[in-house]
């Protein structure tokens, strides 16, 4: 461990019922000191009802160059989006 | 149930990879294409070497300064005049650490950690924002120090949330956001003093004297004397010039000045009806430059006071990484 | 008109006792371990500060004429209730450490029972204070625990702060004639009551940090009648250096 501890990704749920969004990210030397550490560095204004920190050389991501593969085949399929289809004329509620 | 997390600030883990590409033209143009589209880079992205030096240097620099800024103001926080004025200016260093964390964190990104940025700060390598070389010596310079340069500063930023690296870019709206109310807890302070006692009234006038051209001098060289900036416009790091940036907080912060009645310490100032904007005096760079390399009134002491806490804590990070490592 | 002096003597009591800690507190802006915890002091620093600040405010009510300023800014060391625990220099981290995890567990402890106060303001400040608190132990007892399960110099540095920071202790749970009739007409709480808690917890985190225990043996008093050591004079010489200098300056 680096001298000033691991790098820690921390996410903050800003209310109940929605979802951890990504804020940044603190040092910590563990988990429980990069909690306090993620607490103190980001909900200094009330933003958040939960946190989570994940080390982060824990996360594996998708790499830029794999992009296309990755990303592009979803592209030509607008069956997946509702607005597609073609509802008989007077249907409510659907 | 799907979890949508919006996840951006991945490190680089083998920056040397993306060096090596370099010379691959189809690279450079992509990214070039970026640029001109207003696309932001990401750290995964490849970039030119130079761009991501540049971006270590500049966003470093930018985090040190906003941590090496909290000794000037920490100077009076044990001082302040009242149990309201403690807390706000305690609240500001404060939102100072958080944001030099936001800073460290955006530039670690490009594959530098925050210890080797720490070090190059206290071995001198790295430089930090000239104005906190210079000492904060009544509580009116509490006044000035927020009202002059967090406003120098927040004009910086503002322009930086459209920098084109998508880490610093999202670390400035975050902090401006936050910064909203620095300015005008120094402005308020200033102001109050300026309406005060006659001997509140020359501290006041005294702050902004000593502070306003090295308020001034924080937007750097000329744009003809910096050799800097045309990298940095080109690829949009920068999106004004430090000229341009100059200008827009003479003209706005003038009238500021006027309203409680203080005098700017610049002869040389007068409105220009055909450029509609202020003129003003000539700086000295002499001064700048010798601060820039370490003659300014405080260098010194900012430093060591850095590098003392930071090997005052060592066996406390020491104790905590032993820690960590037995139990998680 | 008795009570209402208790009172104000009682409020005085934790308030100057927050406000001195986080004037201590506030001393680590800038000099903190790593910048991260530097974070974490200062805003334990102003959470103690506004909790001064609610009981001062609450004695500018009860005696009219003043505010919360003049009760920080205007009063002599003889005037100062705090306990000595607080006022003790912050020393090396571990030093800061040892000092508020005592304090720490004291309030907590403390002001769970003070939610049950009949002063309604009383009550609300402890409501409003024990959350704060609530964090505060825990972040000086992680750390407590960290140094004193990290490095064979970290335990040796705790182990020494906490044996030296322990003779002041017991001041905390000091009561004057005050409070004692405060305590019968239900508006304080008798410290007496929450020290089997608190030397619980105490016990239970320093076991956790394999640290020994010290000894109870001569513990300094006399904070409840005003009387204190030497640095609270400095401390106070500074923090209210202003409010002296220029009597009738607004800022």
């Amino acid at each position: 461990m680096d001298n000033q501890g691991d790098i820690w990704e921390v996410f903050i749920q800003s209310k109940p019922g929605l979802a951890h969004k990504h804020v940044g990210s603190v040092h910590g030397m563990g988990k429980e000191m990069a909690l306090q550490n993620a607490r103190d560095m980001y909900t200094r204004r009330q933003e958040g009802t939960c946190i989570w920190v994940v080390k982060h050389a824990d996360i594996i991501a998708s790499v830029p160059e794999e992009d296309g593969s990755f990303f592009d085949p979803s592209n030509d399929k607008i069956y997946r989006e509702a607005t597609y289809y073609t509802m008989p004329e007077g249907a409510k509620n659907i | 149930m799907t979890l949508v997390i919006v996840f951006y600030d991945l490190k680089i883990v083998n920056c040397e990879l993306n060096i090596k590409t370099n010379n691959n033209m189809s690279d450079l143009e992509k990214f070039l294409e970026k640029i001109e589209e207003n696309i932001k880079i990401e750290p995964k992205d490849w970039m030119p070497d130079d761009y991501r030096k540049h971006l270590q240097r500049q966003m470093s620099q930018h985090a040190h300064s906003e941590v090496i800024g909290m000794q000037p103001e920490g100077n009076w926080v044990l001082r302040a005049p009242s149990l309201r004025a403690k807390v706000i200016l305690l609240a500001k260093i404060q939102d100072e650490a958080g944001h030099g964390q936001y800073l460290y964190s955006a530039a670690e990104t490009l594959g530098k950690s925050r210890s080797t940025y720490i070090n190059e700060l206290q071995t001198r390598k790295a430089k930090y924002s000239s104005i906190f070389n210079y000492p904060t010596l009544t509580w009116a310079d509490m006044g000035a120090v927020g009202w002059l340069v967090d406003g120098a500063a927040i004009v910086n930023q503002v322009s930086l949330q459209k920098t084109s690296y998508g880490p610093y870019s999202r670390a400035m709206v975050k902090i401006c956001k936050e910064e909203s109310f620095h300015q005008r807890q120094g402005y308020e302070i200033i102001s109050n003093m300026a309406k005060g006692t006659p001997e509140q009234k020359q501290m006041a006038q005294d702050a902004l004297d000593r502070f306003w051209w090295p308020s001034i001098m924080m937007f750097g060289p000329h744009d003809a004397d910096s050799s800097r900036s045309e990298n940095a416009m080109k690829w949009k790091i920068k999106n004004e010039t430090n000229d341009q940036l100059r200008q827009k907080f003479i003209d706005k912060t003038i009238q500021q000045a006027e309203i409680i009645g203080l005098t700017i310490p610049d002869k040389d100032l007068r409105w220009n009806d055909e450029t509609n904007h202020y003129d003003f005096g000539e700086i000295d760079w002499d001064e700048f430059w010798n601060v820039v390399k370490g003659n300014g009134p405080c260098n010194d002491d900012r430093i060591e006071h850095h590098i003392k806490a930071h090997e005052d804590g060592a066996w406390v990070r020491e104790a905590a990484i032993a820690y960590a490592e037995k139990n998680g | 008109m008795e009570n209402k002096e208790a009172l104000i003597n009682y409020c005085l009591r934790l308030g100057d006792s927050s406000l001195i800690l986080g004037q201590r507190m506030a001393e680590w802006c800038s000099n903190g371990p790593i910048l991260e915890e530097d974070i974490a002091m200062t805003n334990i620093s102003l959470d103690l500060f506004g909790q001064s600040r609610m009981l001062y405010s609450y004695i500018a009510e009860l005696e009219g004429g003043t505010n919360e300023d003049e009760i920080a800014f205007r009063r002599n060391e003889r005037e100062f209730f705090n306990t000595l625990i607080s006022e003790r220099p912050n020393g090396h981290f571990g030093d800061t450490i040892a000092r508020n995890f005592l304090i720490d567990a004291f309030s907590f402890h403390y002001y769970k029972q003070l939610v049950k106060s009949n002063n309604e303001v009383i009550s609300a400040f402890a409501e409003k204070s024990l959350k704060e608190v609530t964090y505060h132990l825990r972040h000086s007892s992680e750390w407590m625990i960290r140094l004193g399960d990290g490095t064979e110099e970290s335990k040796i540095k705790i182990q020494n702060a906490l044996n030296k920071v322990w003779k002041y202790s017991d001041d905390m749970f000091d009561v004057n004639d005050g409070d004692k009739s405060l305590i019968e007409s239900g508006i304080a709480v008798n410290p007496e009551e929450i020290k089997e808690a608190w030397n619980e917890t105490i016990t239970s985190v320093l076991k956790r940090a394999k640290l020994t225990r010290p000894e109870d043996g001569y513990f300094h008093k006399g904070s409840r009648n005003g009387v204190h050591s030497e640095y609270l004079g400095h401390l106070l010489t500074e923090m209210q250096y202003l409010q002296r200098a220029y009597p009738d300056a607004k800022w």
